[in-house]
């Protein structure tokens, strides 16, 4: 059953393989070599980690069973402010106000008592799985409704972009208790690490692109199983597989708090890395442009949604400090681009020259360039 | 005699006021092979609607195999029964493989966790290599359904509904679109399919529906009109008045 494919080692071994290089570059090598990597490239090679974990998150569910999200950044985020609700707590009274329980910002706005939802945090073997429970209970009720009353379609990906909207509203009042507008920040350390040291900064990076490659290979290993054939039948010929017996609604789910769960762990590793966590992750903004990444990449083939995450963002970085008005055009004008010219995104060049040369890598990768077809037809209408 | 494999006792469906079925009555016997004939608009696709669970009537009994209320279960719950569905137009997973179409089509167990972790048995390729033969795809099984011919997806399609191991099918038009020669081998398929299953059949060709050899069943504005041999019914009076406009 099992065929072989090309793509997975290639892209374990992009990932895994550019990370620990950089790592050694950056940890063994003097500062003043020419071949030394500077920290600021490990944390933004970090945070870009974290972006192809929300991406492949995505791409599971818009790629494999036609959800398409317009509000997955809410998991990430609610991941990250599991991870952030930890990192105040460590801080204890080394805080600006000294209180060995309080965070600063619940002193500042003259709170006496630790909230009942904050009780637990200070230990990391508690914060850990909150980070993927959070966002699966919030998955969980969220498509249990949606999808059993059928809703799909654009009306789906309206509602997921209000779920983040509402998310971004409630998280900027100051009485929620997770630091309204300025959100949680001035983090000192993690299980013990300080996070200002760099080999905390390039040990976070490495755990980033272990935890990329795993989840990579749960969506492969999902995607290929007879579940995920089902999934794309139900992607694409949803009431067909009612007559067949089967219930769409229950494997949507599936995979939606799968996804969710992993856009929750990436929002956990972004978190301590860039070190600040507000409410305007939730920006209905943010969750689009996720989309683009896995549009850019190519949707339906994972690994797409990976090198869309990180080639996107590196040109971010490079636009945004060159011509820093010039990134929304650009950004718009590569999904029109893209959307038009190709629609299977930048792996869909590669598999289609491969694919002429190996008729068997055709027939794999139809599933992908499918999914390509109906997301351009989607995006176009 | 045994008792009936499917009874619809007066069933009726409103859409806006307009009664696509209207107290419509039908009795299949197991191992019938059955053909429903009517005019556009006559309830023939509304009624398969109905059985299947798509539509749910406004009022009326639906019991299939003695003790089954139909009108009390959703689309899954019936395709599980062991009721089968062929669309008029061709649906298969365009982008799965023909063994792929078959193999999630074939009857077991559906919840998605089990199907995580299923792997092929040995069973279950010699029932998809029994099911390509019977639907003449051997040669296609690894090509990309949507890559058939018309014809092609329509057999494959009512190989996926043998997949699912059906004790009755409901085909909807199964020869439109194809060739006399096609059609001729769905009139042998069919007739083949009735030695183990029942079937309704749905179709407007009267060639075929004369092939069949079966008892027909004609429906107008929602109710049966007539019920015999295609000889009895072409001889009916009210059949030729409502085929040939009055």
């Amino acid at each position: 059953m099992m065929r072989f494919d090309r793509l997975t080692p290639i892209t374990l071994g992009c990932v895994l393989g550019a990370a620990v290089l950089l790592a050694a570059l950056n940890l063994l090598t003097p500062a003043a070599s020419a071949a030394h990597v500077p920290n600021f490239v490990i944390s933004l090679v970090g945070k870009y980690l974290c972006y192809a974990i929300l991406a492949l998150a995505i791409d599971l569910v818009w790629g494999y069973a036609g959800i398409l999200t317009l509000g997955h950044g809410a998991f990430f985020a609610l991941g990250g402010y599991c991870m952030g609700m930890y990192l105040m707590r460590v801080i204890g009274a080394r805080g600006v106000y000294a209180d060995p329980i309080l965070p600063d910002f619940m002193v500042f706005i003259g709170w006496k008592q630790l909230p009942w939802y904050w009780q637990g945090f200070d230990h990391f073997w508690f914060a850990l799985p909150m980070t993927m429970l959070v966002p699966a209970v919030l998955a969980f009720a969220f498509g249990w409704f949606a999808f059993r009353s059928r809703v799909s379609g654009v009306y789906l990906s309206i509602i997921t972009q209000a779920l983040t909207y509402a998310l971004m509203l409630a998280f900027f009042r100051n009485d929620m208790g997770f630091g309204g507008n300025n959100g949680m920040t001035d983090f000192k350390d993690i299980v013990g690490f300080p996070l200002n040291r760099e080999s905390t900064a390039t040990g976070l990076m490495l755990i980033s692109a272990a935890v990329l490659s795993a989840a990579f290979l749960l969506a492969r290993g999902m995607t290929r199983s007879r579940f995920g054939k089902v999934l794309i039948a139900v992607r694409d010929a949803e009431s067909r597989t009612r007559f067949l017996g089967y219930r769409p609604e229950s494997y949507k789910l599936v995979v939606w708090v799968v996804s969710a769960i992993i856009a929750g762990i990436g929002g956990a590793l972004y978190v301590p890395q860039v070190g600040i966590i507000n409410p305007s992750e939730f920006a209905p903004g943010n969750s689009i442009e996720a989309v683009i990444w896995v549009a850019v990449g190519g949707r339906g083939t994972l690994a797409g949604a990976i090198l869309g995450a990180i080639l996107v963002n590196l040109g971010k970085t490079w636009l945004t400090n060159a011509f820093p008005e010039f990134w929304l055009f650009a950004m718009g004008g590569l999904f029109i681009l893209v959307t038009l010219f190709l629609p299977r995104g930048i792996i869909g060049l590669f598999m289609l020259r491969g694919g002429a040369a190996r008729p068997e890598a055709a027939a794999d990768n139809a599933p992908g360039a499918a999914a390509a077809e109906s997301a351009a037809r989607e995006l176009a209408g | 005699m045994s008792d009936p494999l499917l009874v619809l006792e007066d069933v009726t469906v409103t859409f806006d006021g307009f009664k696509a079925l209207n107290a419509l009555s039908l009795t299949l016997e197991p191992g019938e092979l059955r053909a429903v004939i009517g005019p556009n608009g006559a309830g023939k696709t509304t009624m398969m609607d109905v059985i299947t669970g798509k539509t749910k009537p406004d009022s009326g009994v639906l019991i299939f195999d003695t003790d089954h209320d139909l009108t009390r279960l959703d689309e899954p719950a019936i395709a599980r029964l062991g009721i089968g569905r062929k669309f008029q137009r061709p649906t298969v997973f365009e982008p799965l493989s023909v063994r792929e179409n078959l193999l999630l089509s074939l009857a077991g167990d559906r919840n998605p966790r089990s199907m995580l972790w299923a792997r092929e048995k040995a069973s279950e390729r010699e029932r998809i290599d029994e099911l390509l033969t019977t639907i003449r795809l051997v040669d296609d099984r690894h090509r990309r359904a949507g890559d058939l011919s018309h014809g092609q997806k329509q057999w494959l399609e009512i190989g996926m509904l043998l997949a699912q191991e059906p004790q009755l099918l409901l085909v909807d038009e199964p020869v439109a679109g194809m060739s006399d020669a096609e059609t001729a081998q769905t009139a042998e398929l069919l007739r083949d399919i009735n030695r183990t299953r029942s079937l309704v059949v749905v179709e407007h060709d009267m060639a075929f529906v004369r092939a069949l050899g079966v008892k027909v069943t004609v429906l107008h504005e929602g109710s049966v009109l007539a019920e015999g041999s295609i000889d009895e019914i072409q001889d009916d009076s009210r059949v030729i008045e409502v085929y040939l406009g009055r």
